[in-house]
């Protein structure tokens, strides 16, 4: 009589397998893996690779160079972090940017919420309104800069219309106003995108909830507290952050509004000094951890954000 | 947790880099034969239209006499400004041979950088530009070597519009604002007749600006002191106080706005002066009837030094044929191919007796002739290290105290001086 040995089935998910080891890095489909090679090929050129690059340069004493020549790059610890929190400039950059964010932040989420409520319950003229929300987001920062510019400089249409009551100095070069101008001129030009997300998440709440808390006799305002701001929970979520990040990146419009952060630096950002001061003035080093220090406040900010949205 | 997860591995592996102390150098050189190497070249020029002109001109000469060592010219690649384009080229190792549009203060970084060819190195180098420019040209050395050669230069002087003079009631041949008292007085006189402005420097914040404002008016206080000398800020002084307060009254009084124009506020005829070099003739020729001046001084004087606001040209070390870039560099900055330069851009070469040089230019442009006398007085920015980040201390530092009245102009000077002597010596 021969002994027939049954090889033991190894189902492809056993654990340890070579297969299930396989399994959990590509997928169940590794063809899908393959489709998505490029993109993360690409994220690993284009958002890695620099990412990593910058962390090593933000601890050495690092100067870009010209191929083929030998320059001594040492490890210096903390010390371009020390040079960069211990900078009263990299200080005041943080401080404009945090007056732009009280402002821009909040100011983001309501206005697209309401307008976006409004664009919702069908209103007449819906669909032109939303063109024109959305127009300013589509066009290029510089020509609306241009706009602003010849609207609230000096001698501007603004002030031709206030007369009497137009602050002195103007808005762009007073100390006070210049970064709640940007603030209000960012706010307006990213009012599309927001407001687009919002109505995407307004179609999702169903109307079923609104029409019983009608018939429970709730008035608009409830249900917009009650229903509708619960509804959206999530979008709102995604716009404090987009807008936490879109704001501590701030670059053109202080570059271009208020001619590179004035006046007197009143609107200078972290995002225009590390261009200064790695591009302009060749310090790559100090840049970078200024770079990583802005990483890092931001995601606090947008970890603080979701934490304060989120569905309990 | 997913945040904790990837926080932790981006830590860890920022640490393991961190942690790998030195890195970074790469082997090579300058491509070894690079400085005996002949063959086809690349320049690039600026992006001044009359400027290309000039250089495909110059180019297309070069190349019917040698085939076997052709020149190609481009434009600058579009950046927000040439230093940086060339700067990322540089670090890149795509730099061309010859680049047309060095401006000084970059210098001494791409020195640092390791990026351009010592002119001294060629037999001739160092010669060559002396015999061309003079003695003075030795100011434009980087470590005592030739790392640019000086080309041409833009002598900045008081440009004013005479129809607003006249309506002002000032003589428009002869308006006698040589004083910083007498400009001061002028200047109210034209604000007081209706201009908006009477003149308009741009308040901006960029680190180039005091070239256009503070700086061309203490070259003419000092006789031509720059603002680094000998390894110290020179400006927190009695000059540096004349000129920083005579700006600061320009603008208390509002006789300068504290925005910038956004057009060309001498066409659209808001502002009555404007300090700038030849280059701007060609763009005031036919819309407004203009004059030149020079800088005032405190004491007044007809002879002033000002600020040169050169261009040169220097040789990169991505350069493979570098003899031949050094002969179309000679080439490029005769005699011939100056002239042809001043007559296509009226940008004035750097070379000794200018005037003398090409006597029949400036006597059918008679409006060029004041810029090429100015020529023999000139300063330019110092060669010194960190020099932009220098000159943007100074400049953040003057807008407040001067342009905005944060500070006080004393609180400006000792500050900026003392800040500029940390990083320059």
């Amino acid at each position: 009589m021969t002994d027939v040995v049954t090889p033991p089935v190894r189902t492809p998910s056993s654990p340890g397998s070579r297969t299930g080891g396989r399994r959990k890095v590509l997928g169940r489909h590794p063809i899908g893996s393959l489709f998505a090679l490029p993109y993360m090929v690409f994220v690993a050129l284009i958002f890695a690779y620099p990412l990593v690059f910058a962390c090593y340069i933000a601890f050495h004493d690092y100067f870009f160079t010209a191929p083929g020549v030998e320059m001594e790059r040492p490890f210096v610890g903390l010390a371009n972090f020390i040079d960069v929190l211990t900078d009263p400039q990299v200080l005041e950059s943080f401080r404009n940017t945090a007056v732009f964010l009280v402002i821009n932040v909040p100011l983001t989420a309501v206005a697209a919420l309401v307008l976006a409520s409004a664009l919702n319950a069908g209103i007449r003229w819906a669909a032109a309104f939303r063109v024109a929300f959305y127009v300013p987001y589509l066009t290029a920062s510089v020509s609306l800069v241009g706009v602003w510019m010849l609207l609230f400089s000096s001698g501007g249409l603004v002030n031709s219309v206030l007369g009497p009551l137009a602050p002195e100095p103007s808005w762009l070069v007073n100390s006070a106003l210049a970064m709640p101008s940007i603030a209000l001129y960012v706010t307006w030009k990213q009012l599309g995108f927001y407001i687009l997300l919002y109505l995407a998440a307004l179609q999702n709440i169903p109307a079923e909830l609104h029409e019983s808390a009608a018939t429970d006799g709730a008035s608009a305002l409830q249900r917009f507290r009650h229903v509708t701001i619960p509804g959206v929970r999530n979008a709102t979520t995604l716009v404090l952050i987009l807008a936490i990040i879109t704001g501590a990146n701030l670059f053109t419009e202080p570059y271009l509004l208020t001619n590179g952060g004035g006046p007197d630096g009143a609107s200078l950002t972290p995002v225009l000094l590390i261009y200064q001061k790695g591009i302009q003035q060749q310090n790559p080093d100090t840049a970078a951890a200024m770079g990583m220090i802005l990483v890092i406040i931001v995601g606090l900010l947008s970890l603080t954000a979701n934490r304060l949205t989120r569905e309990k | 947790m997913k945040f904790t997860k990837t926080a932790a591995l981006l830590g860890a592996t920022t640490l393991m880099l961190a942690s790998c102390s030195g890195g970074g150098e790469e082997s090579g050189g300058d491509g070894g034969g690079a400085a005996t190497g002949t063959g086809p070249i690349e320049i690039w020029l600026s992006n001044n239209e009359a400027e290309i002109a000039w250089g495909e001109a110059v180019v297309e000469a070069w190349n019917a006499e040698n085939p076997d060592a052709q020149v190609t010219a481009q434009e600058i690649p579009a950046g927000s400004s040439s230093e940086e384009a060339i700067t990322a080229a540089i670090t890149a190792g795509t730099a061309p041979c010859l680049v047309y549009n060095i401006a000084t203060a970059a210098v001494s970084g791409w020195v640092q950088q390791g990026g351009l060819v010592d002119l001294n190195t060629f037999e001739d180098g160092a010669s060559y530009i002396t015999e061309r420019g003079g003695e003075s040209t030795t100011a434009y050395q980087s470590e005592g070597s030739y790392y640019q050669l000086p080309w041409k230069s833009n002598p900045v002087m008081v440009m004013y519009n005479k129809d607003l003079f006249e309506q002002a009631g000032l003589d428009p041949e002869n308006p006698e604002m040589s004083t910083h008292a007498d400009f001061l007085d002028g200047a109210r006189q034209i604000v007081d007749s209706g201009v908006e402005s009477a003149i308009w420097p741009s308040p901006t914040n960029e680190f180039y600006q005091p070239w256009f404002d503070f700086y061309p008016l203490y070259l003419a206080e000092t006789g031509g002191t720059q603002l680094v000398e000998d390894g110290a800020a020179t400006f927190d002084s009695d000059a540096g106080t004349a000129v920083a307060d005579f700006w600061s009254t320009i603008y208390t009084e509002g006789l300068a706005p504290q925005e910038a124009a956004t057009d060309d506020a001498m066409v659209a005829g808001t502002t009555a002066m404007q300090l700038a070099g030849p280059w701007a003739i060609a763009a005031y020729d036919g819309n407004i009837d203009v004059g030149f001046m020079p800088v005032p001084t405190s004491g007044g004087s007809e002879e002033v030094v000002t600020f040169a606001d050169s261009k040169n040209i220097s040789m990169f070390t991505a350069c493979e044929n570098q003899a031949t870039a050094w002969e179309f560099l000679k080439f490029s900055t005769s005699v011939d191919s100056d002239g042809q330069l001043l007559e296509a851009t009226g940008q004035m070469p750097m070379r000794t007796d200018l005037a003398g040089t090409f006597p029949d230019y400036f006597e059918a442009n008679p409006m060029y002739a004041a810029f090429a006398d100015q020529t023999e007085r000139v300063a330019d920015v110092p060669s010194i290290p960190n020099s932009v980040e220098a000159w943007q201390v100074f400049r953040e530092s003057y807008s407040s105290a001067v342009i905005f009245g944060n500070t006080t102009v004393d609180e400006f000077l000792s500050g900026a001086a003392q800040e500029i002597n940390g990083l320059v010596g």
